[in-house]
């Protein structure tokens, strides 16, 4: 197979960081090549449903950007099987035996959302009632969920779920699920607005634009309760309700509720496609496991490798619009190296 | 419920345990408790199962109540510690299996301390020479006893005289479990099953024919605390615990209980009493309370033995209902004879908690 008209730049990974770095390579005149395992384009933000601060549709942000690719090449369920260093550049061999010379590679390979069923004390996937956010986002797209009750008079949200935990082996803060916590609640209070909605939280971060406006809407017009205090404990009761046990620090007491649904805001955590493609290309991974960057001020985009980039939540925990600004940087970081060699 | 889930977990929580050659320490409250267990753990093991269990009588307490009760500093239970561990080896056995969760517990967190800390190791083996010019290997392996029962419970099954089975009905007995404090919480990976769906029992009911439920105050403290219950003016808080479990186990209908904790057993066993006289309220079938077994005890049952020579006579709440239930033929007379059928007289009977 030959991709030579243009200058080839293999982008691994199709979410959204590798699909916005296409989109800038093409208007730049190069000849971008996405590699993706799985069978669709859109990564995490493709299976969500509304994204904040505007509420606006995930999904339609997805189609968007893949309508804006789609002169680019696109690899759907493949993977990279090598990474070699050529003389000038490297040759990139893809498990559906394409082989690509390129001189610039683009790593988006992203997060991997945490394993909700690592917090054996929440009871994912042993109790009845007990999800993820990216279930509820699933459910919230129209995916029937039989745990999922029809009519909900209480649902509880729990932040921080493999973030900021050390004994889940991940210790950054996954930036978003506070906020995406906050989204929730007052979707589902939107559903359900004769439901009790609770938000167990250790810290609130929101750090975004109109984050706070949704902390204290999601208060003042939606009634969500926020516990500030850590789940002890889940059980299941009777009918499958779910007991949960926390501590309100706030008031120093012990609260001990039951709720017909339990949310666990799952974090992100590093990808271990990611740690294949590290060893593959000899790329340095950071101490918080994600892929390291030249330096974290100025070089984020940057890899220890001539010719190799990186976009989006493989160098560590970002939100959406932070991962498009990225995507865009590190297509500029590319365009730059390239002509520079020319 | 999703009972793959939990075998999912389950599976990360497996530990090796040695077939044979186990060097056996009993516990120091235990045998004021229930005290055929013990007996019958030796007798199971040994007569029954033909295994190598080999127990000394200069082995002391581990110390373990005392350092949970703040009485002791924890090197002193080290060095206590150690002092058993000479013992073992110089009975030439690697395989060390005490019978009481806390003494599991202690010993666990103890060789755990030494391999972060090796100079406290080093100073511990120096102290208990000066003491008793003793020395010791550490243990190869450490099980807590009922993860013994644990790992031959499908052995005992095969010999099974009766099965957790309503012979009326022929449903599972429907059994809740309730693991020690030490035995899993601080190291769930020295468990079987880990420390939030522990399976060390699940596994027996099972094996043993009855059905396993859950309950929301499954994971909650039997109510003995050992501070909750050894300072005096604590007891209330002791008893509200345990009372908290059975508040919550009542809309289940649970039959039996099956423990593998001296102080579960105990005090999940003898405040059903003190919360009949309390409150008027029994929590079994017909005025009856909730029979709490150990596994030995359990095991024994289903082996065929003699429920008097397993020391039922000793348990508060009656076991008779669940004697009858899965078939088990005892005298009624004997009930309180002891050895050599001496008469170790009648109890006083209590007002609210119906008992023969």
């Amino acid at each position: 197979m030959f991709l030579t008209m243009k200058e080839n730049v293999v982008i691994i990974g199709g979410g959204i960081a590798g699909m916005e770095a296409a989109r800038q390579l093409l208007l730049l005149g190069y000849n971008p090549i996405v590699v993706e395992q799985k069978e669709q384009l859109g990564g995490h933000v493709g299976k969500w449903h509304r994204l904040f601060p505007d509420m606006s549709s995930a999904q339609d942000l997805v189609r968007r950007m893949e309508e804006d690719i789609s002169e680019a090449n696109i690899f759907l369920e493949t993977k990279v099987n090598s990474i070699n260093r050529l003389r000038e550049g490297y040759q990139v061999m893809l498990s559906n035996g394409v082989n690509i010379a390129c001189r610039a590679i683009l790593i988006a390979s992203g997060f991997k959302l945490f394993d909700a069923t690592r917090k054996e004390e929440y009871g994912y996937g042993v109790y009845d009632h007990v999800i993820t956010n990216a279930d509820l986002e699933a459910w919230f797209n129209g995916n029937a969920d039989p745990r999922i009750p029809h009519a909900p008079e209480s649902v509880g949200f729990v932040h921080c779920v493999g973030s900021r935990d050390l004994k889940a082996g991940n210790s950054q803060c996954s930036k978003v699920c506070c906020m995406t916590a906050v989204k929730q609640a007052i979707e589902i209070k939107e559903r359900f607005p004769s439901a009790r909605v609770w938000c167990f939280y250790m810290d609130l971060r929101l750090f975004g634009k109109k984050y706070e406006d949704f902390y204290i809407g999601a208060q003042q017009d939606y009634a969500v309760q926020f516990v500030r205090g850590r789940i002890s404990e889940v059980s299941e009761a009777l009918g499958g309700q779910i007991q949960v046990k926390a501590e309100d620090t706030l008031t120093g007491k012990p609260l001990r509720v039951r709720l017909d649904l339990l949310v666990l805001m799952s974090g992100m955590s590093c990808n271990p496609e990611m740690t294949r493609l590290a060893r593959m290309a000899r790329l340095d991974i950071d101490s918080d496991g994600f892929l390291k960057s030249l330096d974290n001020i100025r070089s984020i985009n940057e890899s220890n490798r001539p010719g190799i980039f990186f976009a989006g939540a493989c160098t560590g925990t970002k939100t959406v619009p932070e991962t498009l600004a990225e995507a865009r940087a590190a297509a500029l970081d590319i365009h730059r190296y390239l002509q520079k060699g020319l | 419920m999703i009972y793959e889930g939990k075998q999912k977990i389950w599976k990360d929580y497996q530990k090796e345990i040695p077939d044979d050659h186990w060097y056996y320490v009993r516990s120091c409250i235990r045998q004021n408790f229930f005290p055929a267990s013990e007996r019958k753990f030796t007798d199971i093991t040994k007569d029954i199962l033909g295994k190598d269990v080999y127990e000394t009588p200069y082995h002391t307490t581990c110390g373990g109540i005392a350092y949970h009760c703040d009485a002791i500093p924890q090197e002193t239970a080290m060095t206590i510690v150690a002092r058993q561990f000479a013992l073992m080896t110089e009975t030439g056995y690697e395989n060390y299996v005490p019978s009481c969760v806390t003494s599991f517990g202690n010993y666990i967190e103890i060789l755990e301390t030494w391999r972060e800390f090796p100079e406290l190791e080093a100073r511990i083996r120096e102290q208990l020479w000066k003491a008793c010019r003793r020395e010791f290997n550490k243990p190869k392996y450490i099980a807590h006893t009922s993860d013994l029962i644990y790992h031959w419970r499908n052995v005992i099954a095969e010999k099974a005289a009766h099965r957790l089975i309503d012979k009326e009905t022929g449903e599972p007995l429907r059994m809740a479990e309730h693991i020690g404090c030490h035995y899993a919480k601080m190291f769930p990976s020295k468990s079987i099953g880990g420390a939030e769906y522990p399976y060390v029992l699940a596994g027996m009911i099972e094996s043993w024919g009855g059905q396993v439920v859950d309950y929301p105050e499954r994971r909650h403290c039997c109510g003995y605390g050992f501070r909750q219950y050894h300072m005096k003016a604590n007891r209330g808080y002791c008893v509200s615990n345990t009372h908290k479990k059975f508040e919550s186990m009542e809309p289940y209908g649970i039959q039996a209980i099956l423990t593998n904790c001296p102080g579960c057993c105990y005090f999940m066993d003898r405040w059903q009493y003190v919360i009949a006289e309390q409150t008027g309220k029994t929590y079994g079938k017909d005025g009856f309370g909730i029979p709490v077994f150990t596994y030995e005890e359990l095991a024994g049952l289903v082996l065929g033995y003699d429920p008097w020579d397993l020391g039922l006579q000793l348990h508060q709440v009656a076991v008779e209902p669940f004697l009858d239930r899965i078939g088990v033929e005892y005298d009624p007379k004997a009930k309180y004879l002891g050895l050599n059928k001496e008469d170790l007289l009648k109890p006083e009977l209590p007002t609210n908690l119906k008992c023969f």
